[in-house]
């Protein structure tokens, strides 16, 4: 597979939100505004991208038997490492994304590709794709986060679109992330059926 | 009477799939079948409670006197995740039928953020202590047995019924999730 | 390179060294980022506090204090100076009877106990409806607003419960919390005034009257 098609997986053909449907509790959880999908995108992705280069480079040092508790060791230090560094530079978005942020290492996208592609491959490789599919992560909570924000609250990354008292609120609540994400991925489909 | 507020709050009010969006990916994964959820319920309810219990007696003897706090996440998932083999080998030996029919999810509890985000909540109730942990941990495992066992048998009706077929699957199934999300909302208040 | 074989000594040993590796960068990132995340939780609040009370060249997070209410809540005054005079007093008050608990809010008044400002900083308020109160009891609308009202001469209720104050439509229960709040504020500063259990830390005197 060349690195293109290595990189660009995670953004259609393999996205882990769309595709895989994986990390569904943050993308409910954390996207009812575009800030707070991309913010909490970029974290996995780092996460993501870093443990997917630990593991490649140190695949062959661990037992097989252990692999499972080690990785999570891995993703949790740098989930930790994510955690304190929001908290120190950006607070406001550390605040919004409370409880999710340390819930990154129950991300069966991160393990996942730990497991499956990082334990496999090579350092160089397992990086790209790292960045591949949690950008590709991002792009779908920015989505769906700015859906939500719009539909909920007249706003886009906080710029008024159209006056709140217009906006459904139930879309920034809890209903409406199912119900908004389960349209979401209709679309998808019929869109992929017809490409 | 706060123990009953805390149940409460905990099965209707603030349930932890419904409103919190935490066990969403076994929530969605598990509920094709009202048998396979009560299994997973079950599942899930024991590793909660003991997660809870091991989880707030290493956030109270040993991070906090340390001073290392941020060790919290690394800490709790590790405690989780041999808790997990743990249940996994005692299941094997003591109800191997058990075992078998619970087959692939067992592993999966490692990832349900609805455990280590329970374990993590827990601590932040006031004046927290360990029989509040407890019963906090119990009920957030009702809690996500009734919102499964619920949307299981919904999902059993939903197979029987002509569907779009763009919606057809996780589609239905997501916007189903969001009109009982809407109805537990009724609840919210009571406490 | 072959991989490492499963014996029980290479388990533990990598597992272990593993563990210490992650231990020791996470102390060192925590030593790193010890000073920022205190520096933004201290932001945090001055800007809370600059927000509700008026101009200000004293540092009011070095001159806080705490006092108790009568509820049993533990409320933090950040009293605010400009060239040594009080000129507001930030106040960090809080109530247990949100509709779905706790809510804390920065309340800001002048020495004299008339309303400035205010700021809410936490709440789990239903959104669109206890929410509203960040900006409703602030608004110039009708009977909706508390700023420049002053808890002794004017009852600061919702209009069900016999006040002046317009409660938010629908959401009467978080309404009245929030006034709660800005009662408990009151009383205990009032309360300090009469009976001083804390002295300031400089000898300015305090300037306006009960």
């Amino acid at each position: 597979m060349s690195q293109w098609n290595n990189f660009s997986k995670g953004f259609f053909k393999e996205n882990a939100v769309f595709t895989l449907l994986l990390g569904m509790c943050p993308t409910l959880g954390v996207t009812s505004s575009a800030i707070d999908g991309l913010g909490m995108g970029l974290a996995t992705t780092f996460v993501l991208v870093m443990s997917n280069l630990v593991v490649a480079l140190i695949k062959n040092l661990i037992p097989d038997k252990v692999r499972i508790p080690a990785f999570i060791v891995v993703i949790a230090t740098f989930v930790t490492i994510v955690e304190m560094t929001m908290q120190a530079y950006v607070p406001a978005l550390f605040d919004s994304l409370g409880l999710f942020i340390p819930l990154i290492v129950v991300n069966c996208l991160v393990l996942g590709r730990a497991e499956a592609y990082a334990s496999k491959n090579n350092i160089g490789s397992s990086i790209i794709d790292g960045l591949g599919m949690g950008l590709g992560f991002a792009m779908a909570l920015t989505i769906l986060g700015a859906i939500r924000e719009l539909l909920g609250s007249g706003k886009i990354f906080g710029t008024v679109i159209f006056p709140e008292d217009y906006g459904m609120l139930v879309f920034v609540l809890a209903p409406g992330a199912f119900i908004a994400l389960g349209y979401l991925i209709a679309f998808i489909n019929q869109v992929k059926k017809e490409a | 009477m706060e123990y009953v507020l805390i149940v409460i709050s905990a099965i209707f009010v603030n349930n932890i799939v419904l409103s919190q969006f935490l066990g969403i990916c076994p929530f969605l994964g598990v509920s094709k079948k009202i048998s396979t959820g009560i299994g997973m319920t079950g599942a899930v309810t024991f590793v909660m409670v003991i997660a809870t219990i091991v989880t707030f007696f290493i956030q109270k003897a040993i991070l906090e006197p340390f001073k290392v706090e941020y060790l919290q996440t690394i800490t709790f998932i590790l405690v989780i995740a041999s808790l997990v083999q743990l249940v996994e080998i005692i299941l094997k030996k003591v109800s191997p039928p058990l075992y078998q029919a619970l087959g692939v999810f067992l592993p999966l509890i490692t990832t349900n953020c609805a455990i280590l985000g329970v374990a993590i909540l827990a601590l932040k109730l006031e004046d927290t202590n360990i029989v509040k942990s407890v019963v906090f941990a119990i009920s957030h495992a009702v809690g996500f047995g009734l919102a499964l066992v619920t949307f299981a048998g919904i999902r059993e009706q939903l197979d029987l019924m002509d569907i779009p077929k763009g919606m057809k699957g996780t589609p239905i199934a997501l916007v189903v999730a969001g009109l009982l999300a809407l109805a537990f909302m009724g609840f919210a208040g009571i406490v | 390179m072959a991989k490492t074989e499963s014996t029980l000594k290479n388990m533990v040993l990598t597992l272990l060294v593993i563990t210490c590796v992650a231990g020791a960068s996470l102390g060192f990132m925590y030593e790193l980022t010890k000073g920022p995340i205190e520096a933004a939780k201290a932001a945090k609040q001055k800007a809370a506090i600059t927000e509700v009370v008026p101009d200000f060249n004293n540092n009011p997070g070095e001159e806080v204090y705490e006092l108790t209410s009568k509820e049993g809540f533990i409320l933090k005054f950040f009293p605010a100076k400009k060239d040594g005079e009080l000129v507001g007093i930030a106040i960090e008050t809080m109530t247990n009877k949100g509709f779905s608990g706790d809510i804390k809010i920065m309340l800001g008044i002048k020495p004299d106990g008339s309303i400035i400002n205010y700021q809410v900083l936490e709440h789990k308020e239903t959104p669109g409806l206890g929410t509203k109160m960040a900006d409703w009891f602030k608004t110039d609308k009708g009977n909706q607003s508390i700023i420049a009202k002053h808890p002794k001469t004017n009852k600061l209720l919702v209009s069900k419960d016999g006040g002046e104050v317009d409660a938010i439509t629908a959401a009467t229960i978080s309404s009245r919390a929030f006034l709660d709040a800005v009662r408990v504020a009151y009383e205990t500063y009032t309360e300090n005034q009469s009976n001083p259990t804390v002295t300031s830390n400089t000898s300015v005197e305090e300037g306006g009257t009960e």
